[in-house]
Parts: C-alpha cells; sequence; structure tokens
C-alpha cells in the first residue's frame, strides 16, 4: 500500500478531534515536558507537520508492567495519540500479528525506516550462556538489539528493567541482565527508569521526540531531566512533618493515621530522584507515600540492593529543597548504587570531586 | 506427512511463549509449548527480608500486577502465624477486584478480541445497521449511527494511510472470521473505549497501594490507614471514589463487556466444540469474606475436579508434599538425584542447564528438553486453572449464584453443559465471573463503610513485624486465584531471612512441556485437534492459546533449594 503519512495534526482531525483539542493536548504535552509558554508554539508547529514516526517497542526480561503503565497516561487522548499518532509498528503486547506476521512487520519498518525508527525497549538482556535465556522468533534478545539499534534513530529505555537492569539484574544477577545502554553504543539513548515509570513520563518522553526531533535534555544518568532531576523528599507533601520532626513509627499507628512522614519506616524518597511527588499516579490520585507506604525508590538503581525496604536510611542532613539533581551532580544516582553508601553521599554532597571519584569506582564495579 | 509450523513470538499476551505445531489433514496433531525467557526470581529472592518479598515477586508479572504481593504476603503471615485485621481484609479484596475487571476487559478486548474481530471488514460495515445492533444489545450511550459512522471515517482514513501500525499484517480477510462487519465495527468502537476505560478502574489501587502498576502492600494488613477526619488517609472523599470506580466498572461490564461476548460468541459456537484439552480443573480459591482461614466461605471456592465429573470437588493440600511437585524432564534444568522424579516446592532445586539449539534457531528439539517453565502436576496429573477451572469448582462446589450465571450464559448461547470444556467455554467463563466480581466488589465496599461506621479503622496487625519476634524457623504457603488462575508461594524463613522461596504459577500449570510420563499439559493438549485451515496464518491456534490469557514472564522462575546455585552453562 501506498505510504502517506499523516501528521499528528492530521490524524487527530480524522479521529474528530477539533483544534481546540489539539491545542489543549500540545499545552498539557509541553507542561508535562517542561516546556515554557513561549514555547509552545513550536511544539504546535512541530505536531501538526511531522509524519507519523514510525516506532518499534521491544520486550526483553520484563513484566510488561511498562506497557502497562503506558496505556494508563491519563490526558484523555493520550493513549490514541501514542497508539495513532505514532505509527507502533511492532509490538508483542498490543500488535494483532504473531509469529512469521510480526517478524515481517518488525523488519520491514526496519529496513524501510532505516535511521528513522525510534526503537523503544522494555526489559533488560541477558547475556550469560551467550543470551539464551531470552529468545523471541529463535533468536536471542542480544542478537535482536544489536541489529535493531543500528538502524534506530533513538533508543528509549523503558523502565528500570532497560534503563539499570531492575529486578533480575538484582543479586547476584543470574542471567547477567543488562541494561541497553550498556549493550548499544553510539546511538542517543533515553533512559527512563522506574518500576514502572509514571505513564505520563513515558508519554511526554515520547511527545518530546516527536515535537522537537531530538532527545530532551538528559542528565548524567541518562535520565530526562524534566522528570528525573528532583528528589521525591523535595517535592513530598508531607516533608514539613520531616522538617518539624513527625515520624510514623510503625504502620497503621496513629501517627500513620496523621499521614506523618514515612521516612522511619523505610521511605528512600530522600535518595530517589523521580516526578511522583509532584505528577502522582494515574491522573495524579496519589503516590507510594500519600498512601501510606514509603517510597521503594523503584526509579534508582539496584534499589533491590539498598538494604531491606522498611530499614530506615542512615540519617542524612537535608540537601535543602532548591537542590536538584544538577547541583548534586550525579552523585545521588550513584550514591543509591552504592546502598547504604547514601549517608556518606550526603555528606559528601558538596565535594564534588569526591563523589566524581566515587561514581567512577562504581563504574568500574560495573554497579548499574 | 504433517506439517511443522512455529509461531513465535506469540502476540497479545504477557511475557515470550513459542508454539510449535504438526498440522496434518488440516488438523493439529501435536503441539509444543515453550517458554523462552528466564530471570531468575526465587534465586534472588534468597536470603532478603521476608517483609519484602512481595515487591519482589510483585514484579513477576505487570499485567497480574497485586496477585504476587497477595500471595507473597499470604505465605509470610502463614508462616509467622499473623492474622490480619478484617479492614485489610476488605481492602485486599476490593484490590483483587479492581485488578480482575480491569485485566479481564483489557485481555478480551486487547488481547483476544482481533482473533474473532476482522478489523478491516469493519470498513464495510452499515453504521446504521451497527447502532440497530449496539441498541438491540444494550443500552450503552454510545450507540448511534453518527458514533459509529464517525469512527468508521477515522478508521478509513487509518487504513487508508497505508500504516496500520498494531494492525499491520493480520490475518485480515481471513475465513475463520465469522462476524458481520457491523459486529466487527462494534467491536472495533469497543476496543477503543475499553482502552480508555481500563485506566479508572485502577486507580483502586493508587488510593489503597499509591500506584498502578505495582501498588504497595504489607505483611500483617495494608499500608494505608483509615482516618476518616483526616485528609492524609482513606477518608470519605477517597473512599467515594472507590465506590464510583467500582459502579462505572460494574456499568461498564454489564453494559459492553458482557454484551459483546454474548453477541460475539453467538457467531462462533463451533468453538465451543475446539480447544478443550485436559478434563481436569484445579482452583486454589479466594476472595475470603471471613478472613483468610475460613476457606468454606471464600466466593470462589477451592477444589479439584477430575475427568469433568462435576459431582465431586476433591480437596488441595499445598503442604502435603505428595500431591504438588514440579517436573523438569522436558525443562531447560537438572536435578541433583536425576530429572524425572518431581519435587514439592518446599523441597525444589534449580540448575539452569540449557541445552536447546543454538540460537538462531528454526525448531526447538523437542523430544528433549524445550522450554525454561518447570511442568507442575497434582498427584500426577495435569491440570487445567483459570477462569474456567475457577467456575466450574465453584460450580461442583453447589454455590447457587455461579450456577444461576453459568446456566443464563449457556440458555442465552443455546449451547449444553459441554460447551464450557472449550476454547469458547474458557472465554465466556472470564466475562462470567467478571460480572459476579463486580457484584461482590460492592459487598466488600459496604461491609469495610460498615466497618468504619462501627469504629472498626485497624488495617495492619504490626504484632509480629519486628523479626525478634518471630521463630527461629517457619514455612508457609500463600495461595490465591491470579486472573489468570491458581497461584501459589511458598517460603522457607530461617534466622529472619527468606531460606528459600517458590512460586508457582498458573501459566506454569498450564503452558508447562509435557511430563515424563509424556502427558501433555493445558495448551499443548488443547490445541491437538483444533482445525488451522491457512497454515500460513494460524488464525486457529491463537484463538486457543489466548482463550488462557498467557501470562509468561511469571511462568518462568528459578530457585535453589540450600543456598549452592549451581550455574551450569551449555557450552556450544
Amino acid at each position: 500500500m501506498e505510504e502517506k503519512m499523516l501528521t499528528v495534526y492530521e490524524q487527530m482531525q480524522s479521529r474528530g478531534y477539533s483544534r481546540r483539542d489539539f491545542l489543549r493536548f500540545c499545552s498539557w504535552m509541553g507542561a508535562l515536558i517542561g516546556v515554557e509558554a513561549t514555547g509552545l508554539a513550536r511544539v504546535v508547529h512541530a505536531l501538526e507537520t511531522k509524519p507519523r514516526v514510525p516506532v518499534v517497542w521491544f520486550h526483553f526480561q520484563e513484566c510488561t508492567c511498562c506497557s502497562e503503565s503506558f496505556i494508563r497516561s491519563s490526558h484523555p487522548i493520550v493513549a490514541d495519540i501514542l497508539l495513532d499518532k505514532i505509527s507502533l509498528d511492532y509490538t508483542e503486547t498490543l500488535q494483532a500479528a504473531a509469529g512469521k506476521q510480526a517478524e515481517e512487520a518488525l523488519h520491514a519498518t526496519m529496513k524501510k525506516y532505516k535511521g528513522e525508527y525510534l526503537m523503544l525497549c522494555e526489559g533488560s538482556v541477558p547475556t550469560e550462556a551467550d543470551g539464551v535465556y531470552c529468545c523471541i522468533a529463535g533468536r536471542t534478545a542480544l542478537d535482536i538489539v544489536k541489529e535493531a539499534a543500528e538502524g534506530a534513530k533513538a533508543i528509549v529505555a523503558w523502565g528500570s528493567c532497560a534503563s539499570n537492569g531492575c529486578i533480575q539484574g538484582a543479586k547476584p544477577n543470574p542471567t547477567g541482565a543488562t541494561p541497553i545502554h550498556k549493550i548499544v553504543t553510539g546511538k542517543p539513548i533515553i533512559n527512563v527508569p522506574g518500576c514502572p515509570p509514571i505513564g505520563e513520563v513515558m508519554a511526554g518522553t515520547i511527545v518530546h521526540l516527536l515535537a522537537f526531533d531530538r532527545i530532551p535534555q538528559l542528565d548524567g544518568l541518562g535520565r530526562p531531566k524534566a522528570f528525573y532531576s528532583r528528589r521525591v523528599h523535595d517535592t513530598c507533601y508531607r516533608r514539613p512533618n520531616y522538617d518539624a520532626g513527625l515520624f510514623v513509627e510503625s504502620f497503621d499507628d496513629e501517627n500513620a493515621k496523621r499521614g506523618y512522614c514515612l521516612y522511619k519506616v523505610g521511605c528512600r524518597g530522600p535518595v530517589t530522584y523521580n516526578a511522583c511527588g509532584v505528577m502522582r499516579w494515574n491522573n495524579g490520585v496519589s503516590y507510594p507515600i500519600q498512601s501510606g507506604h514509603g517510597c521503594i525508590g523503584c526509579s534508582e538503581a539496584n534499589f533491590w540492593d539498598n538494604g531491606p525496604f522498611y530499614q530506615h536510611l542512615a540519617s542524612f542532613p537535608g540537601f535543602g529543597i532548591e537542590t536538584t539533581a544538577d547541583k548534586i551532580g550525579v552523585a545521588v544516582g550513584a550514591a543509591t548504587l552504592a546502598g547504604m553508601a547514601a549517608h556518606a553521599i550526603s555528606t559528601n554532597i558538596r565535594k564534588r570531586h569526591e563523589i566524581k571519584k566515587d561514581q567512577n569506582e562504581q563504574d568500574k564495579k560495573g554497579g548499574a | 506427512m504433517a506439517n511443522r509450523i512455529v509461531v513465535d513470538p506469540i502476540t497479545r499476551i504477557e511475557g515470550h511463549l513459542r508454539i510449535e505445531v504438526e498440522i496434518k489433514d488440516g488438523k493439529i496433531v501435536d503441539a509444543y509449548s515453550s517458554g523462552t525467557m528466564v530471570r531468575g526470581f526465587e534465586l534472588i529472592l534468597k536470603g532478603r527480608d521476608p517483609r519484602d518479598a512481595w515487591a519482589f515477586t510483585e514484579r513477576a508479572c505487570g499485567v497480574c500486577t497485586t496477585v504476587h504481593a497477595l500471595a507473597s504476603v499470604r505465605a509470610v503471615e502463614d508462616a509467622l502465624k499473623i492474622k490480619i485485621p478484617p479492614n485489610a481484609e476488605l481492602i485486599r479484596n476490593l484490590m483483587f477486584c479492581a485488578q480482575y475487571l480491569q485485566d479481564h476487559v483489557v485481555h478480551f478486548y486487547h488481547l483476544h478480541a482481533l482473533d474473532w474481530v476482522d478489523v478491516v471488514s469493519a470498513l464495510k460495515a452499515d453504521p446504521k445497521k451497527t447502532s440497530e445492533i449496539a441498541q438491540s444489545i444494550s443500552n450503552w450511550p454510545n450507540s448511534s449511527p453518527g458514533y459509529f459512522s464517525d469512527l468508521q471515517k477515522r478508521l478509513k482514513t487509518f487504513v487508508d494511510s497505508g500504516q496500520l501500525g498494531i494492525f499491520a499484517n493480520g490475518y485480515w480477510g481471513h475465513a475463520a472470521y465469522k462476524l458481520p462487519n457491523e459486529v466487527n465495527l462494534l467491536g472495533v468502537a469497543h476496543y477503543l473505549e475499553a482502552l480508555e476505560w481500563q485506566k479508572e478502574i485502577v486507580k483502586v489501587h493508587t488510593i489503597f497501594g499509591g500506584k498502578n502498576p505495582h501498588p504497595n502492600y504489607l505483611v500483617g494488613g495494608v499500608p494505608c490507614s483509615i482516618n476518616i477526619e483526616e485528609s492524609n488517609a482513606i477518608n470519605a472523599e477517597r473512599l467515594a471514589m472507590v465506590g464510583r470506580l467500582f459502579e462505572e466498572a460494574k456499568e461498564f461490564v454489564e453494559k459492553v463487556y458482557l454484551p459483546d461476548l454474548v453477541a460475539v460468541a453467538g457467531f462462533y459456537k463451533d468453538w465451543g466444540g475446539i480447544g478443550g484439552g485436559l478434563s481436569n480443573y484445579m482452583a486454589y480459591g479466594d476472595l475470603p469474606v471471613n478472613g483468610y482461614a475460613d476457606v468454606a466461605q471464600f466466593k470462589f471456592p477451592r477444589g479439584i475436579i477430575l475427568n469433568r465429573d462435576l459431582s465431586t470437588v476433591h480437596p488441595i493440600d499445598g503442604s502435603d508434599a505428595e500431591q504438588i511437585q514440579e517436573f523438569i524432564s522436558h525443562s531447560w534444568y537438572t536435578y541433583s538425584d536425576g530429572d524425572e522424579k518431581g519435587k514439592h516446592p518446599w523441597a525444589g532445586e534449580t540448575n539452569l542447564n540449557y541445552t536447546g539449539p543454538k540460537p538462531p534457531y528454526d525448531y526447538l528439539n523437542v523430544d528433549q528438553k524445550y522450554s525454561w517453565l518447570k511442568t507442575p502436576r497434582w498427584k500426577g496429573m495435569p491440570m487445567e486453572v483459570g477462569p474456567l477451572s475457577r467456575l466450574l469448582v465453584a460450580y461442583a462446589s453447589g454455590r447457587e449464584e455461579v450456577k444461576e450465571v453459568v446456566n443464563g450464559a449457556l440458555a442465552a448461547l443455546n449451547v449444553p453443559v459441554g460447551a464450557l470444556f472449550s476454547t469458547l467455554g474458557r472465554t465466556a467463563a472470564r466475562g462470567l465471573e467478571t460480572k459476579l466480581i463486580a457484584l461482590w466488589a460492592k459487598e466488600f465496599y459496604d461491609q469495610l463503610l460498615t466497618n468504619i461506621r462501627n469504629g472498626d479503622t485497624r488495617t495492619a496487625n504490626m504484632e509480629k513485624w519486628e523479626p525478634a519476634t518471630w521463630p527461629k524457623e517457619a514455612k508457609g504457603v500463600g495461595l490465591t486465584e491470579a486472573p489468570r488462575g491458581a497461584l501459589a508461594h511458598w517460603i522457607v524463613v530461617k534466622d529472619q531471612k527468606i531460606d528459600n522461596y517458590q512460586l508457582v504459577v498458573p501459566s506454569t500449570w498450564n503452558a508447562s512441556p509435557r511430563d515424563p510420563q509424556g502427558q501433555r499439559s493445558a495448551y499443548e493438549a488443547s490445541l491437538i485437534d483444533t482445525p488451522v485451515k491457512d497454515p500460513e496464518q494460524p488464525l486457529e491456534i491463537l484463538r486457543t492459546i489466548h482463550s488462557f490469557d498467557p501470562c509468561l514472564a511469571c511462568a518462568v522462575h528459578v530457585y535453589d533449594e540450600k543456598g549452592t546455585y549451581v550455574h551450569q552453562l551449555q557450552t556450544f
């Protein structure tokens, strides 16, 4: 069939959305990805004129929570936009075709749109035993990821699995689970960690790529700054309780019923960079802390090995609410690699050279 | 001469599944099911804090999120003899119900419907007739001719663009698609509506567990506190939202899902005679109304049906070493005392030992080992698990409300009881239990409000929270029903740490390779005799496999008995 790539705007029109709907979508997305009001015109223009981008979505060692989170994107038309406005040519979770026909669709896109398609990866890639711990259509994930990356314009590593190995990469990492950025080199890779990431964060990342035709600003760990530059602790509505020394001592105690700070029952908010406190989950309904459970740090590398979840972090001085990941450098991301070394890092927080040294050591150990 | 065909990847499922079948004279004569991905969960759990296990195991699956967390906290509570407060049980039940409502609807529309609904033929539908059909089966408001004609126009633009995205390369126009164009258009409309709807009901998880997928659980109860005088706890606003979400879900199930199910099933009654497979059905049961210990009061009863004999329900004991065992004669593992004998999960061991063909490969060596799934058996017998098993066990246990919906559906479709044992029966059972769950959720919700009104706001029992209060060694089992079937976790706690942890999950029962006796598990058995019109387009295989709602990520796992993990690698 002759190809006629429609723009996002044309697609929306064809789906019966008005220009007002479209502009509302653009401003919502603009707000989401941290675009100033003055930059909105560019979002609008880009989405009006850019053709649908071919996208292939892979599943390796994962649990599909990222796909599930993605379809929870709360803006009324996000699911439509992202299922129909990008051309999702390969996705094991949703596509109609199976087996041979699915593989043909994948290879047709990789060939026809070489250098143009977006490659989205959910899951880590096992590297032990020559990669036999994950095979699709008779080929190893390792093989597939290398081949597909070759012609990809950019790669998005969804969730903690693809960004840092997540649970199968936890000790002792029996299958050699490896994040995408340790396998593919020479391509722009965006890490969108979280178990899963917030649906709107996933949507926002895609829209950024569509609207600006370039990758969003990333921090030292390859994460979009728009969503991963602040600690959950600094954006937590229970933060004043922490500052006032009001803590939950035990689940469902009187302090829990008053919604005090969960730091003493293990909250990882102080060492976790994510947008949960700002955006919250499932259309802003709540987030873990609001529902009474501490943050388990699911967007940080090696969070599974960062001590038992209910053991509180070693005490640390506040960084000050204004401190962002930028100011701290990439240090705290590295800190959680080191597990309970968070304490040491936080006290050294302004000594950047030491922090960098620590991070380099982590890298040498192959932490993430 | 039989013709071997391979479907890999099986799409519209969770995880990595490969099916190889042999076809002779247009029918499947043999079938092999293989899980092709492994992560190593149980090994990773060893030595961890038992109170953390729910978070680890929950990550077994993000589609049926919550169910592993529930099995896990129950296993730990069983080991440590913790009794949770009534409100915690009710909140867990509400989260269970929300999970089923979302998961079953998504399965029907987004994972299964395209096996029955021809998207492209919907372009030829008369929107007026679609509207008439829609209004004749339901009073769901989105049913005007204009609604369907708009949708059709959008669909046309989409198809004309040439970028078919997720619909690319589907088996459109296949002779096995039987729906009139108008019903296909209805199906497409509800595919899109369901995609919008599904993100609502999961907000129940967000309210009680902070997020979805993967909400938070707690050993001893639930992590959220109830305080109707506080904005930072479960209060009247939060409860009102939960109530509304369940009401809307019930409406969607009754006005969209079930009418569609009956309408579609009416055109595929022949599938009531295809895909039956095994004749044994097992359910652990769930939804306690009087605490987890009172199994007799579960909404879904526990038991086993053998040989499709609905007159007897056999009991199950998860801690009996002779009942549930896992075999590896066709799985890529080794046992220290030989690969032919089964092991109870408390005595299990695993050494990864890949002996399959070197990738890239065309066919698996199915005479040898061919899957990362182990093969569980109950007293040596294969069991089917899932919605059909739950309903059959409930039906055979004489549960009136279950009998009523099952008999009602059989009458509406004018098919005999025997039609239940089929591909269609499985798909119908999933819808019927969704209807029941929507009703039961309201009962649990009302009970929760009554408790709070009566002054009981407890949500957690923290008496045995501190490891110092635990025995030196303890064993526990946590049983539940995942949407896909019977799920259990076994834990051994020693010196305040996890000494052994095992999951035996629904898709392991259904999707496993054959056992040492050569007995097939449910997927393989159900494919035998299935007609395949065009081996190049194996739509019929997808129908039967999807009727089980495969979920492979959690079906594959490894564990280690004594901490001496042996990582044996095949060198090529």
